[in-house]
């Protein structure tokens, strides 16, 4: 079959089916919005930023085969960014005790739609300043760099108080976020980097993963292109960022640890390093899971210590999950495949052709 | 600033340095080798702290005898480590390898957390080492003297057994070539086995140092140290042991200097050791002591 007949039939009817899946998604959310619980509300939108993390953290992890370990980083930079723009300045003079807030912030306010840009484009601008350190390396250098860098923003947001009020973090934010806002993002981000993984740029990130020296000599700059998969995720970073900031609304430099991180790595590794689909899947049953685990945490009070359940038995479990995958599945559950239309359709037998 | 307090953060400086050396060369040995950050070489200090804490305190062991004890089983945890999360890998693509470090590391951390609890513990310190004597007026504690002297003989049968024994010579040979080596008949495997006893149980011995000089263990006291040795081993040049000491001693005198000259920079400590790594890396990739960086694929 040509290119060109396949397309004329099948992309109509993807765009069908794309849209039907869209009106669903709409559709149980509004249910969940009017009869859900407040706890399955809750689990709803934190799978929503997940996924915009998971498929974001996946263009350069799994796309662009760096092991970047800094994704927390940006994501606090795009938390406090919007943090700082949503409340009034009235809040901020309250919140700034031990010292005021510098300038520029001081006075702003934004809606909440204007601060989720602006703290994209915050994280992208910092990931644009540290592209030029991060890409003069590879492999386990890269990752300890961009592990490092999560280190200073760290660091930095306990020190810098006239900026993130240091320790004390930003409290009592407007819970903007809601189902509509976070899958709203959740569904552009995939749309976007489905679009840009698709494109000759994607091809072009795949084929540095595979071999960067073959890449060159048919004429890709990685440079350009890694660092175009780096700003793009930073960016929607950012933007999870902010919408996890209005969610949680209360945010302290404590709260985006490499621990964030590990849990995302642990997201793409177990959908499938490479995959969007995988992710999708893999932050759908983090959040879920991650809920339905909190089981092994609570009733095993051993009575010898006098810590209330077990906080690390989760963690233990996420972590022998990740070796066991890596050891024995590496491929996840997507492997580098994605979810088509095509496929669902000729698994069914329903090909038109 | 005083004299007296400038010799007293240089000898602090000095044992800081002597740890984070210990524990680099551990980083720098097995990247020598297997090209692989061991993310999981950090929390080894805190596995070898704690064995030495339940060592003293519920089987009621001398020191003399708990802390060798710990350093030993520390070892040994350091090849299993290495047969489970890194051996199965071997062929595997090196994001993969570094995936399994990371995992190793938080399931060793929050096993800790679950077995032991999060509330930090004291380290039960011998009194030979808590003494403080006074040098040309300077009062330092014994420890921060013994701490580089300690270091002293481990980096000197280190050195002895890399560049003075056949295992050694069997361990150069791999770190420059592991096919080669396996083809002139040499147990590689065996070899990368020793490789981690050695590099873990230096970290041990850091770790036991590190927890009698700061006597708070918890679970993730490791992590800071490890990372900062591992900036240490790159700033010395990764997979060269002396560059890994000079390294370490650059970076923990750095560390304590900076604190020292510049008190309102104190909050910012942490983030020194990374900005180095990042100057490291932009300005001179290979380290002070290292030779060009090969791609070994």
């Amino acid at each position: 079959m040509t290119w060109k007949g396949k397309d004329m039939d099948t992309s109509k009817r993807n765009l069908y089916c794309n849209l039907a899946a869209l009106c669903l998604l709409a559709l149980v959310l509004y249910l969940f919005d009017r009869h859900g619980t407040e706890y399955q509300i809750r689990i709803l939108n934190n799978m929503a930023v997940f996924i915009t993390l998971a498929v974001s953290y996946n263009l350069v992890n799994g796309m662009c085969g760096l092991l970047h370990l800094g994704p927390n980083a940006f994501i606090t930079i795009g938390a406090y960014t919007s943090a700082l723009l949503t409340m009034s300045p009235m809040e901020k003079q309250m919140s700034f005790i031990i010292e005021p807030l510098i300038w520029p912030f001081s006075v702003l306010q934004a809606p909440f739609f204007v601060s989720l840009i602006a703290g994209g484009v915050m994280a992208t601008i910092f990931a644009f300043l540290i592209s030029f350190p991060v890409f003069r390396v590879r492999g386990d250098y890269l990752a300890i760099v961009t592990l490092g860098f999560g280190e200073v923003i760290r660091v930095l947001c306990n020190a810098l108080q006239g900026v993130t009020n240091g320790p004390l973090g930003l409290k009592g934010l407007q819970p903007y976020t809601n189902l509509w806002w976070s899958w709203g993002v959740a569904v552009f981000t995939v749309l976007v980097i489905t679009k840009l993984v698709n494109s000759s740029f994607g091809r072009a990130m795949k084929a540095i993963r595979e071999d960067e020296i073959a890449a060159k000599a048919m004429g890709v700059d990685p440079f350009r292109h890694l660092l175009l998969a780096f700003l793009v995720s930073a960016f929607f970073s950012g933007v999870a960022g902010g919408l996890m900031a209005h969610l949680i609304t209360t945010i302290s430099p404590t709260l985006f640890t490499f621990f964030l991180t590990f849990n995302l790595l642990i997201i793409i590794v177990v959908g499938g390093l490479g995959s969007t689909t995988g992710a999708v899947i893999g932050a759908a049953l983090f959040a879920w899971g991650g809920e339905a685990l909190r089981v092994v945490e609570s009733p095993m009070d051993l009575g010898v210590f006098t810590i209330p359940g077990i906080p690390g038995m989760r963690m233990v479990l996420f972590s022998v999950i990740l070796m066991v995958v890596i050891l024995f599945a590496r491929r996840g559950i997507m492997g580098r495949n994605e979810f088509s239309w095509d496929w669902l359709f000729s698994k069914l037998g329903l090909n038109a052709k | 600033m005083t004299t007296t307090i400038f010799f007293q953060q240089l000898t602090n400086g000095i044992s800081l340095g002597s740890l984070y050396a210990l524990v680099a060369i551990g980083y720098t040995m097995v990247y020598g080798i297997l090209r692989l950050i061991n993310f999981a070489h950090g929390d080894l200090l805190m596995v070898a702290a704690y064995t030495a804490i339940y060592a003293v305190t519920m089987f009621t062991l001398p020191w003399y005898l708990s802390f060798p004890l710990a350093i030993a089983l520390t070892g040994c945890i350091g090849i299993l480590l290495d047969r489970v999360a890194y051996k199965p890998l071997r062929d595997a693509p090196r994001i993969s390898l570094l995936i399994s470090a990371i995992g190793a590391s938080f399931l060793l951390e929050n096993l800790a957390l679950v077995i032991i609890g999060g509330v930090p513990k004291g380290f039960p310190r011998p009194d030979i080492f808590a003494k403080v004597i006074e040098i040309l007026g300077v009062r330092i504690q014994v420890l921060t003297i013994y701490i580089p002297l300690m270091t002293l003989v481990f980096l000197m049968a280190l050195l002895y057994i890399v560049y003075r024994t056949k295992v050694g010579k069997a361990m150069r040979a791999a770190s420059k070539d592991i096919e080669t080596t396996r083809l002139m008949g040499i147990n590689v495997d065996r070899i990368i086995a020793l490789t981690f006893l050695m590099g873990s149980s230096l970290a041990a011995a850091g770790g036991i140092m590190w927890a009698m000089k700061y006597p708070q263990v918890n679970p993730f006291m490791g992590v800071i140290p490890g990372l900062k040795a591992f900036i240490a081993a790159v700033l010395g040049g990764i997979g060269n042991i002396i560059g890994a000491v000079v390294g370490g001693f650059a970076l923990g005198l750095g560390e304590i200097l900076l604190v020292a000259f510049f008190p309102q920079l104190a909050q910012y400590r942490d983030a020194f050791a990374f900005v180095i790594l990042i100057l490291v890396l932009l300005f001179r990739p290979t380290g002070i002591m290292g030779e060009p960086i090969t791609d070994k694929t």
